[in-house]
């Protein structure tokens, strides 16, 4: 790993990848409490796109996401304890308890929506980048999506129209070589490449190591650079990994969808354990700045969750709410 | 009042809407081309630009959702699909994001999204080139869906769908294309949600939308020269439905029929007698009818569609039986002298 960004932004970039680690972690250890009565997808392991993309984005760049959003949502700025409030369905929450863990949003930072569908925000994205480019907004917007969404319809149609008007987006794929429990072979033509199937619909595909934060952050800020440049839609392929079930707090590898060797190679390589290396080797951090960022990272979390906690569940009316514009819920 | 076609109603309605507010865009297949939607979008592009007036691949699921996008980021977007039928690949975006989005986002931001599909029937447009669903996007909370038989509806609705901030479903048929009628100029709006009182009278309600108010007007028209009235309520829009103006009518004459030009199993008429069963059950006289297409798919050849539709002479027929007393309908088929599956001597296809 060949390190040559600011102190600054290295910094934030760890501290981004273990407060997302420690979010997820978190989330895990209090799963079984029943509170947070939703399917939840943690994103551990697969830390380094979402904490490189939040900071190559500018904040009022726009991003959506699928069901796996915690992270992009928490990398791109979204406020933690509507999240948490979210995930505990109460009103508090960045979707006032309609969503939950599948449908994040926080409109402040450009987070403009995740949702459940798998390719589902795709075409939603390129809108948002039709609606910046007639409106003459400057933000791009990058659309998360992971290796499954390369075998969707919506991807392919998104991406052509995307390319036909040039528009300024990057599809950021995190390939993390599952679906749930199907690998890639069963699902993709061997040796075919994702980057290389995007190159050919007209995107400017490129591709890299997405547990290397370093070269996560590169590769995104290069294609924000030319997608703002006009250069038309991007394509960002980071081979990363999913630590954890496919859905929920568990780890799984016993049930023999893939092995523990496997597994464990990936773990070898965890993406915060490099940086923190990385990082120490150089000087630009050291244990008591680890311990202080652990320990504010811990408070935060811990007052998010006492905030969900502590917020109302909303009123059983609001389960009618909402469906349409005034005037056409009068006419209900 | 100027005096426009139901296709020159709406190509003026898009007119208004991008002239009047340049967040409104236009597009769908064949948006610009030659023919432009029957009309309906004929060189919009040269007055308003082709940047807001365009054509798209044939993308059906992805172009809605790049319609919701865009109306997200604070577009207008109308999108218009030749037939219905092609937008069911769409059905993905429409139901999960167009629908929900408000809802499941806490009621954060709307989608103000028009979506034309061109429904029909007869000359050979067959099982998949024809086909009425409105029930299925009418059962979709989060949807409105809007039916104008009129070129003066058709433009006041379109307008106020455009300009609302819901999604909405709006569904032309394309035997209405060719009718005219007067149609008031500039920005002009119909609220969703209310029917019109096509024709009043007493013995029986009948409840139509889009071409089965026009077969209606035909019947009702001929049973009034024979001492039978009926109150005619044209429904306009399904989804808000004015369920006040149906039901303080069904009080009235006791008497309902509902026509609908979709299939009979599930559909908007089965919804509407079930609603007046519910509601009305003190005041109804008779058991309410209902007219819809039988549940088959509409085959092509011209002798398969024969008895296929429902006609403004079944439509008498039906009305004389609820209110009880004889009449004569069977001038009503003799008197088109055109053929059975087309709307009249003008309709010629190709499609
Ligand atoms: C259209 C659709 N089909 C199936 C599912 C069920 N499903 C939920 S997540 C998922 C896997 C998606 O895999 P990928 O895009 O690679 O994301 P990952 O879970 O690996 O992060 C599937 C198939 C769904 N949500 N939507
Ligand atoms: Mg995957």
């Amino acid at each position: 790993m060949v390190h040559s960004m600011s102190p600054e932004l290295s910094r934030r970039l760890l501290r981004d990848m273990i407060r997302i680690r420690a979010v997820e972690e978190t989330i895990a250890a209090r799963y079984g409490e029943q509170k947070m009565r939703c399917p939840t997808h943690l994103s551990i392991g697969q830390e380094a796109p979402a904490a490189a993309a939040g900071a190559a984005l500018a904040r009022t760049d726009l991003a959506v996401s699928g069901h796996r959003a915690h992270a992009h949502y928490l990398g791109k700025g979204g406020d933690l304890n509507a999240m948490i409030a979210e995930i505990s369905g109460k009103v508090t929450g960045c979707a006032r308890g309609r969503g939950g863990s599948m449908h994040l949003i926080d409109e402040s930072v450009g987070f403009m929506g995740s949702t459940a569908i798998v390719g589902g925000t795709v075409p939603v994205g390129v809108g948002l980048a039709l609606s910046g480019s007639l409106l003459e907004r400057n933000d791009i917007v990058c659309i998360f999506i992971g290796d499954a969404v390369m075998e969707t319809g919506v991807f392919f149609e998104s991406a052509n129209f995307a390319a036909v008007h040039k528009l300024p987006i990057i599809f950021l794929c995190e390939n993390n070589l599952y679906s749930v429990y199907s690998p890639l072979d069963v699902r993709q033509p061997q040796g075919r490449s994702l980057a290389g199937v995007a190159a050919a619909v007209g995107l400017h595909a490129t591709a890299g190591d997405g547990n290397d934060v370093c070269a996560s952050y590169d590769l995104i800020a290069a294609a924000a650079a030319r997608a703002r440049a006009g250069e038309g839609p991007q394509f960002v392929e980071l081979a990363t990994y999913r630590w954890r079930e496919h859905c929920g707090p568990m780890y799984d590898n016993n049930i023999g969808y893939r092995s523990e060797a496997e597994f464990e190679s990936w773990k070898e390589r965890d993406p915060i354990k490099l940086f923190t290396h990385v990082l120490q080797a150089g000087d630009i951090i050291d244990q008591a700045w680890l311990d202080a960022a652990t320990r504010e990272i811990t408070q935060e979390i811990d007052a998010a969750f006492a905030f969900a906690e502590a917020s109302p569940f909303p009123d059983p009316s609001e389960a009618y709410a909402d469906l349409y514009s005034k005037e056409v819920m009068a006419c209900l | 009042m100027p005096v426009m076609t139901y296709a020159e109603a709406i190509r003026d309605a898009l007119s208004v809407a991008l002239a009047q507010d340049p967040s409104v865009i236009v597009y769908g297949l064949g948006a610009p081309d030659p023919k432009g939607v029957f009309g309906t979008t004929l060189d919009l592009h040269k007055e308003h630009g082709s940047r807001r007036v365009f054509d798209m691949p044939t993308s059906e699921n992805a172009m809605t959702g790049i319609g919701i996008g865009a109306a997200l980021g604070g577009l207008r977007p109308v999108l218009t699909h030749q037939r219905l039928d092609f937008a069911l690949l769409s059905l993905d975006q429409i139901i999960n994001n167009a629908a929900k989005w408000r809802f499941m986002f806490g009621g954060q931001r709307s989608v103000p999204f028009t979506i034309r599909m061109i429904l029909g029937r007869g000359w050979g447009q067959g099982p998949t080139h024809s086909q009425n669903l409105q029930a299925l996007f009418a059962h979709i909370p989060g949807l409105c869906v809007v039916m104008p038989t009129t070129p003066d509806d058709a433009k006041g609705l379109l307008l106020t769908s455009i300009f609302g901030e819901d999604p909405v479903i709006f569904l032309e048929h394309r035997w209405l294309h060719n009718l005219s009628g007067e149609t008031p100029q500039g920005d002009h709006r119909i609220p969703l949600g209310k029917a019109r009182m096509m024709r009043s009278g007493g013995h029986v309600t009948v409840v139509a939308m889009s071409i089965m108010s026009i077969e209606a007007a035909h019947a009702v028209d001929h049973l009034a020269a024979q001492g039978i009235s009926c109150d005619l309520i044209d429904l306009r829009s399904i989804r808000p439905m004015d369920w006040p103006m149906i039901e303080e009518s069904v009080r009235r004459t006791g008497r309902l029929l509902v026509l609908d030009s979709g299939h009979e199993t599930g559909g908007v008429a089965g919804e509407i007698v079930a609603h007046v069963a519910t509601k009305c059950w003190g005041d109804l006289r008779a058991a309410p009818r209902r007219l819809a297409m039988p549940d088959v798919p509409e085959a092509t050849s011209p002798a398969l569609t024969k008895d296929y539709h429902v006609r403004a002479e079944h439509v008498a027929e039906a009305i004389a039986a609820l209110a009880g007393r004889e009449a004569e309908f069977a001038s009503l088929a003799d008197a088109r002298k055109y053929p059975h599956d087309v709307p009249g001597d003008w309709f010629k296809g190709p499609f």
